[in-house]
C-alpha cells in the first residue's frame, strides 16, 4: 500500500514520526481520513483523537486538543497544542483540562478569546463524553 | 614579604570561593541537564511550525497578506526584545547578547530608525541601560519562576502583540543565545515580526485548501508562532546560561586551585627561610660561646 511520511508534534515532544498508511483527523469541519496523494490542505483541529494506520493491520491512537494539520504532496504535519498518547488519558486527565478551560473563561475579558474558550470547553466535554462511551463499550 | 599568618590566611579564603564555585558549578550541572531536555524537546515543534508557515506564506503573498507575515509595510521603528539572564556569574553568557542587541541598536539609529527595546531578564537591562535609558521601554522580570514555560512566553507574546496592533513599532526582533553545546553558546537575533523565513527552508510550492478559511486559520496560527519562537528563545537561553555558568565556574575553580597551588609553596618556602634562619642563629649562637 502507499505511504506517506507523518509526523505529530506537541510543544514538549514528537508524539509520531514516520511512514504510514493513512491518518484519521479531527479536523474542525468533522474527521476525515487522509491517504497518500491527498490534496494539499490545512485544517485546524478539535479536540478528538488521531488515529495513524502504520501498516495493514497496525495503528495507533492519540489525543489532540487544538492545534493544525498540514498536508501537502511530501508530508503531513500535525501541529497539536496538546498531544498524548491516547493510554496516557483518563478520566481525570479530560477532567483537569476542563478544569483550566473554565478558569481561563472566568479570567478572560476579551471577547474573541471567551468564545474561542467557550469552543474548547464544548469540545472537551463532548469528548469526555464520546470517550467514556468508548471505554464502556 | 607578607608573614605566615597572612599567606594562612590567603590561603583559606581562597580556598572558601573554591568550595563556593564548585558547588555553583555542580548545581548549574544539574539543571543544565533539564534545560537542555527541554529546549531540545521543544525544537521539533518550532522547526515544523516555522516550516508550515513558510509553506504557507509562499501562498498568500500580496496586499490580503497579514501584517504580522508581510509586515506594516514601513521599517521606521523596530522593536529589541533582548532575552538574558537574571543572574550573573556566568561567564560571557550575558554580555555577548547584550553587546550583539547594542550593536544593532546603534547600526539601526545610524540609519535614522527608532530602537525601543524591551529588556526579558534583569541583566540585559542592567548592561543596556546606561547606553539606552530612553530606548528602554520595559522590562520583565522572569525571577520568580523556576522554570519558564508556555505561561511565561505567552505573557510576552501577548505584550509584543499588543503593542504591534496599537502601531508602536513596524519590526520586532529576538535576541538569544543558542544552545550548541556546554561550552558554545551562539548569540542570535532573530526577526519574529514580520516572521522571518529562514533561508534554506525548502518552501513546498502548493496551494492550499483551508478549513475552516484561510483568514481564520492565519489568524491563529500566526500569533502561536510568535509564542513558540519566544517560549524557544527562552528556554535556549535557560540552557546556554547553565552551559555557560558550569564553564565559567569550573574555570573558575582551577584557577582558583592553581592558586592554592602557588600559595601553599610560597607559605612552604618562607617557612623553611625562617627555619633555616632560626637555626643559622642558634649555631652562630653557640660558636661564639
Amino acid at each position: 500500500m502507499a505511504t506517506f511520511k507523518f509526523e505529530l508534534v506537541s510543544p514538549e515532544r514528537i508524539l509520531f514520526s514516520g511512514e504510514v498508511v493513512s491518518v484519521i483527523v479531527p479536523s474542525i469541519e468533522g474527521e476525515m481520513t487522509v491517504l497518500a496523494g491527498h490534496a494539499p490542505l490545512v485544517a485546524t483541529l478539535k479536540t478528538g483523537i488521531v488515529f495513524v494506520q502504520t501498516t495493514g493491520n497496525n495503528g495507533k491512537d492519540f489525543f489532540v486538543n487544538g492545534g493544525l494539520v498540514e498536508i501537502n504532496a511530501a508530508s503531513t504535519t500535525i501541529l497539536a497544542e496538546q498531544g498524548r498518547f491516547l493510554e496516557d488519558v483518563n478520566a481525570a486527565v479530560l477532567d483537569q483540562e476542563i478544569l483550566s478551560a473554565e478558569t481561563k473563561l472566568t479570567g478572560s475579558q476579551d471577547e474573541d478569546e471567551k468564545k474561542r474558550l467557550q469552543d474548547t470547553l464544548v469540545q472537551l466535554r463532548e469528548f469526555k463524553h464520546v470517550f467514556e462511551g468508548r471505554k464502556a463499550a | 614579604m607578607p608573614s605566615l599568618k597572612d599567606l594562612r590566611n590567603r590561603i583559606a579564603s581562597v580556598k572558601a570561593t573554591q568550595k563556593i564555585t564548585k558547588a555553583m558549578q555542580m548545581v548549574a550541572a544539574a539543571k543544565l541537564r533539564r534545560a537542555q531536555a527541554a529546549a531540545e524537546a521543544a525544537r521539533p515543534y518550532a522547526e515544523r511550525m516555522e516550516t508550515v508557515l513558510a509553506n504557507l506564506a509562499a501562498g498568500v503573498t500580496g496586499s490580503s497578506a497579514p501584517r504580522l507575515i508581510a509586515g506594516t509595510g514601513s521599517d521606521k521603528v523596530h522593536l529589541l526584545l533582548v532575552c538574558t539572564a537574571e543572574r550573573g556569574l556566568c561567564g560571557a553568557f550575558n554580555s555577548s547578547i547584550a553587546r550583539l542587541a547594542r550593536d544593532k541598536a546603534l547600526a539601526l539609529k545610524a540609519e535614522g530608525k527608532t530602537v525601543k527595546i524591551i529588556c526579558v531578564g534583569k541583566k540585559g537591562y542592567d548592561l543596556l541601560k546606561r547606553q539606552f535609558e530612553k530606548d528602554i521601554i520595559e522590562l520583565i522580570d522572569l525571577r520568580s519562576f523556576k522554570q519558564v514555560g508556555y505561561a511565561n512566553a505567552e505573557t510576552i507574546a501577548q505584550n509584543v502583540l499588543s503593542r504591534f496592533a496599537a502601531g508602536e513599532f513596524d519590526v520586532a526582533t529576538v535576541f538569544f543565545s543558542k544552545f550548541k553545546s556546554v561550552i558554545s553558546q551562539l548569540p542570535t537575533a532573530q526577526r519574529i515580526i514580520p516572521a522571518e523565513i529562514p533561508a534554506g527552508t525548502k518552501v513546498i510550492e502548493a496551494v492550499y485548501d483551508y478549513e475552516p478559511d484561510e483568514g481564520e486559520i492565519l489568524e491563529t496560527l500566526l500569533p502561536r508562532n510568535l509564542t513558540v519562537q519566544v517560549l524557544r528563545a527562552l528556554l535556549e537561553n535557560a540552557a546556554s546560561e547553565q552551559g555557560a555558568r558550569m564553564s565559567a565556574m569550573d574555570s573558575a575553580t582551577r584557577n582558583a586551585g592553581e592558586m592554592i597551588k602557588k600559595q601553599t609553596q610560597l607559605y612552604n618556602r618562607s617557612r623553611q627561610a625562617m627555619i633555616t634562619k632560626e637555626l643559622i642563629e642558634i649555631i652562630s649562637g653557640a660558636e661564639a660561646l
